[in-house]
């Protein structure tokens, strides 16, 4: 990502402080895997809840979490705005949190997961994307500050 | 299910997102080129919930549970509309690095149909 980014974005107005875009320019790719995320882990957790929850609890509620999180950070995105993006930056530095402390536990104790969650083994089952997201987006998230 | 046909989604979206990767590339938006494209796949995607649920009701079933097929067969149509939704009012390069993603997103959803449906 260079400074160019954003050429497109007439983000030249610094009066306009309160209503920013966030879920334009770069903010779209994220705003598309926030997407696909809050559905993987809200379906993934409905499901598992539906079929059998007894089997294990732990890391069906965790999916629920997850996709809680995922979806209010969506949300946050497409709303825009300086109270969204702080809302949404303590959103993403609680999943990036809830990856490593999801990951490490299910690498540490297996036997308190015998179900997978969207965060065990630190997302390897999504292709780490888990990981990745939280820390893009609160990169992008402070860069759309000062723009 | 119909191997050809996962294979043929999943080939179609990886070329879809070659396409759009390189739109983005070259710092250009999606064009009405680009939609065609991601037509043709959600065709694709379209044939393939089709002959899964006729599948279904002919009493075949899927090694990892009917529901999570069904759900993935479902998000596997839904992934690539979605992501040209999202680029048609993101007119910059960054609409087609969207639908590149989306694009990949049904790739894997490919293989993990594949892996659900069972040999």
């Amino acid at each position: 990502m260079t400074d160019t980014d954003r050429s497109g974005a007439p983000s030249s107005a610094p009066a306009q402080k309160q209503q920013f875009e966030l879920g334009t320019g770069p903010g779209r790719v994220l705003v598309w895997f926030y997407g696909v995320f809050t559905v993987a882990a809200a379906s993934r957790s409905v499901v598992q809840m539906i079929v059998d929850f007894g089997r294990a609890p732990l890391a069906y509620v965790l999916s629920a979490v997850a996709a809680v999180v995922y979806g209010f950070i969506t949300y946050s995105l497409v709303r825009g705005g300086e109270k969204a993006r702080r809302a949404a930056l303590v959103c993403c530095a609680a999943e990036l949190a809830g990856v490593l402390v999801v990951g490490t536990w299910t690498l540490v104790s297996p036997s308190a997961f015998p179900d997978a969650t969207v965060w065990s083994d630190f997302g390897m089952g999504y292709l780490f994307i888990p990981v990745i997201l939280p820390v893009t987006g609160m990169i992008w998230l402070r860069r759309a500050r000062r723009a | 299910m119909l191997v050809a046909l996962t294979v043929a989604v999943a080939v179609t979206a990886l070329a879809l997102a070659a396409w759009c990767g390189f739109a983005a590339y070259r710092d250009q938006p999606t064009k009405d080129w680009h939609f065609i494209g991601m037509a043709v796949v959600s065709v694709l995607a379209l044939a393939q919930l089709v002959v899964g649920i006729v599948r279904l009701a002919g009493g075949d079933r899927p090694e990892q549970g009917m529901t999570i097929f069904i759900a993935y067969l479902i998000g596997a149509f839904a992934a690539v509309p979605a992501a040209g939704f999202l680029s048609l009012t993101e007119r910059t390069r960054w609409g087609s690095v969207t639908v590149a993603a989306g694009a990949v997103v049904l790739a894997v959803l490919e293989v993990r149909l594949y892996d659900i449906w069972g040999s």
